[in-house]
């Protein structure tokens, strides 16, 4: 029988942590135990991207929405559902600011705003099925290059879309194939770089996770313009799932001999291994992760000579990032007018991005590039959760800078982000709310490149170690004026002197923060206060006696959990902190149910 | 399986489309059964797995079916809605598997309303 509804259960990674294989199925189960299962059918599809509100699904044709499922619903959403055809309103999104919930997923504003060209299939399709894929014109595109089209056709048709490596660096993905198709040398390789190490960052774990056919397809695409004959994805270890969709993937194209030998009968040879990374942000950088592949430590080489020319194991070899081959079928499909005519002069076509930090709809969006990041903030993702106030949003992941309020509406292209001190990067997004201390988020991220800095290049090894020590001193209130000077100098050698880009993008977030909200570096030194109170050493803290009396009775928690026993105070009397003994550790805060312990 | 050439490509595309398609929400022709408790009770169940049926062997690719509440005439259930797209939607009272598959056949392939089994054309305001 025909099915006639498909429920879309999300099975991204955020969605599967969220249980989303349990509820899918328990409904699987009650879809039996009703008899219906041979009319509604249960797919399991990659990430949608509102992964703050999982488990999610869809249910088509009518595309109503439901979030934050749970086993317990699904007696209920089958009888009113499924059955007769009522949707359940409980189950639904209400986006902030507005008064009731949304059934359809296309009116959610988060959904509704967006423009998928690297996502086009999330949702839509199982990732584990290859004729789902294809249903969608996947490999057409591949047919089209291999039947109608000469390589340099092809090339040319990506040279002139505009597409940009999505990875980082941003530069032009016809250029850097021309390069490798006229290089001497042979055989050629092209690899797919998705070694995704951003914290925070999932936009291409979710689009292996969500559609691993269309980075095959591109390669296969990319591979043909460029004469390789091999391809290697190298993916993080970390990413079991996307690991697992994508060996899968590749196995079903080898079924059907989309990959292999004399592809679609045309003589076109092409194969693909997967590499696994053990984790290393720096096996991110170009060629950290050739030696990587190779199977040596991951360590990156001075360039030129570039990839194209002297790749892995010597040979003319391409690497682009996940979004960026996910990109090409469709280049080739619609064509690079239709691309073109997409974004802004310079930067071309759409971004994903992984919204994450203060923000109310936490997810993956794939929006026009020239967008504002007030359009991405607000409109997509609804803005600041519990009415506090925007401060500041990291762009480009740990070595992007921060950009503050002042030039929010800031179009997002690669050219304005690098101009305002920070880089779109691989697209992390990262928003920060008032309450966020902008010299405490420097130390963070550079605590964090600093640790994954290789340690071969000196700049990068020393001077990262140097600012960190620096900012961690000012964090502590030890910080002085000429600490600025420091930084900015020790700063400005990293990111002309460094090896690789690691260590070149590492004192962005310093360098930003002391170019946008200096006044708060002052602050921590002159005044020895942290104003958004996040940094404790500068933290004084006393006990508001009216409240702890009133509200609290002198409960005496804060005294009992208070590890220095610097709280004094009786049973039903006011309580008090010995400031003299206090380590400024917080833990009284944290405790108080009544709000009586005060910050400042 | 084995390798496939051009025009095996586009053959499996056309059979995983016809999955596939409900999930884009486009169809020529919407059928709606009204499944509220009264339907239910009528035997809209049966006209539901009779107009499934009979979509499977019709091969029929541009109808999707869907489920809705009690459309408020309880007493002529089971009642279905066909919408075929730029039409005013007609509604079905009195089912029954076989009628249902006469409205498939005759309206929903053929084009032609069947006038003896509808109730009304048009559809009631809402708000």
């Amino acid at each position: 029988m025909a099915y006639r509804m498909h429920l879309m259960v999300c099975a991204g990674t955020g969605c599967v942590s969220n249980r989303s294989f349990e509820f899918r199925d328990a409904l699987q189960g009650e879809l039996e135990k009703r008899g219906l299962h041979n009319e509604i059918q249960v797919v399991t599809t990659g990430c949608n991207g509102f992964c703050g509100a999982g488990p999610l699904m869809v249910v088509q044709p009518d595309g109503i929405f439901y979030q934050m499922l749970s086993p317990k619903d699904i007696p209920l959403l089958v009888e009113e559902h499924f059955l007769k055809g009522r949707p359940v309103p409980k189950l639904m999104h209400v986006p902030p600011e507005m008064p009731a919930p949304v059934p359809k997923m296309m009116d959610i504003p988060f959904f509704a705003r967006q423009r998928l060209i690297a996502l086009r299939n999330r949702g839509l399709i199982d990732p584990e099925r290859i004729d789902e894929y294809i249903a969608r014109d996947g490999y057409t595109a591949l047919a089209k290059a291999l039947t109608q089209m000469t390589p340099e056709e092809v090339l040319n048709e990506v040279k002139l879309s505009g597409l940009r490596g999505r990875g980082g660096a941003g530069f032009p993905t016809g250029v850097k194939w021309e390069f490798v198709r006229k290089a001497e040398g042979e055989p050629k390789y092209v690899i797919c770089n998705g070694d995704e190490g951003d914290p925070g960052a999932f936009m291409d774990r979710s689009i292996v996770e969500s559609d691993p056919h269309s980075v095959i397809e591109g390669m296969l695409i990319g591979a043909r313009a460029m004469g390789a004959r091999w391809g290697v994805v190298y993916i993080r270890n970390e990413y079991p799932l996307a690991v697992e969709r994508l060996l899968i993937a590749i196995d079903q194209a080898r079924e059907y001999g989309l990959l292999g030998g004399n592809i679609l009968d045309t003589g076109f040879d092409f194969d693909i291994s997967v590499s696994r990374g053990a984790g290393a942000f720096v096996c991110g950088e170009a060629t950290a992760l050739v030696t990587a592949v190779e199977g040596r430590v991951g360590e990156p080489r001075a360039r030129p000579p570039r990839l194209a020319q002297c790749g892995l194991w010597g040979k003319p070899t391409c690497l682009n990032n996940v979004e960026t081959w996910a990109n090409v079928p469709p280049i080739i499909n619609m064509g690079s007018k239709w691309y073109a005519e997409i974004g802004t002069e310079k930067s071309k076509g759409t971004k994903v991005f992984s919204l994450v930090g203060a923000v109310n709809n936490t997810g993956l969006v794939e929006v026009p590039m020239g967008i504002t990041l007030r359009q991405i903030i607000y409109d997509i993702g609804g803005g600041i959760p519990d009415g506090k106030k925007f401060k500041a949003v990291q762009t480009g992941g740990p070595s992007g800078g921060c950009i503050p309020n002042e030039l929010i509406d800031l179009p997002v292209d690669f050219e304005s982000l690098t101009e305002a001190g920070s880089m779109m990067g691989s697209g992390g997004m990262v928003v920060m709310d008032e309450q966020t201390c902008m010299v405490d988020v420097a130390r963070y991220f550079l605590g964090f490149t600093q640790d994954e800095s290789c340690g071969k290049c000196t700049p990068c090894r020393e001077g990262a170690k140097l600012m960190l020590d620096v900012l961690t001193r000012i964090t502590e209130g030890q910080g002085t004026m000429e600490d600025l000077a420091t930084l900015e100098e020790i700063g400005r050698i990293v990111a002309e002197t460094s090896l690789c880009g690691l260590g070149t993008s590492a004192p962005n977030p310093v360098l930003t923060t002391l170019r946008y909200f200096r006044d708060e570096y002052i602050a921590h030194i002159q005044a020895r206060k942290c104003p958004a109170h996040v940094c404790r050493q500068l933290n004084a803290y006393r006990i508001d006696p009216q409240i702890c009396l009133e509200r609290g009775h002198g409960c005496g928690l804060c005294r009992r959990e208070c590890p220095e026993n610097a709280i004094f105070g009786d049973k039903n009397q006011a309580h008090r902190i010995d400031m003299s003994l206090c380590s400024k550790c917080g833990t009284c805060v944290d405790v108080c149910h009544f709000d009586a312990v005060i910050v400042e | 399986m084995p390798k496939l050439k051009l025009a095996d490509l586009a053959e499996i595309r056309e059979r995983a489309r016809r999955t596939t398609s409900l999930r884009e929400g486009a169809a020529r022709v919407k059928l709606t059964l009204h499944m509220g408790t009264c339907g239910i009770a009528a035997g809209a169940r049966k006209v539901l797995d009779a107009a499934l049926r009979e979509i499977e062997e019709r091969d029929i690719k541009d109808v999707i079916v869907t489920t809705s509440g009690c459309a408020g005439l309880c007493s002529r259930e089971p009642m279905a809605t066909v919408e075929v797209a730029g039409e005013a939607p007609v509604k079905y009272v009195d089912l029954t598997e076989a009628k249902i598959k006469s409205i498939l056949a005759v309206h929903i392939v053929g084009g032609k309303i069947v006038e003896p089994y509808a109730l009304a054309v048009g559809s009631e305001r809402a708000f």
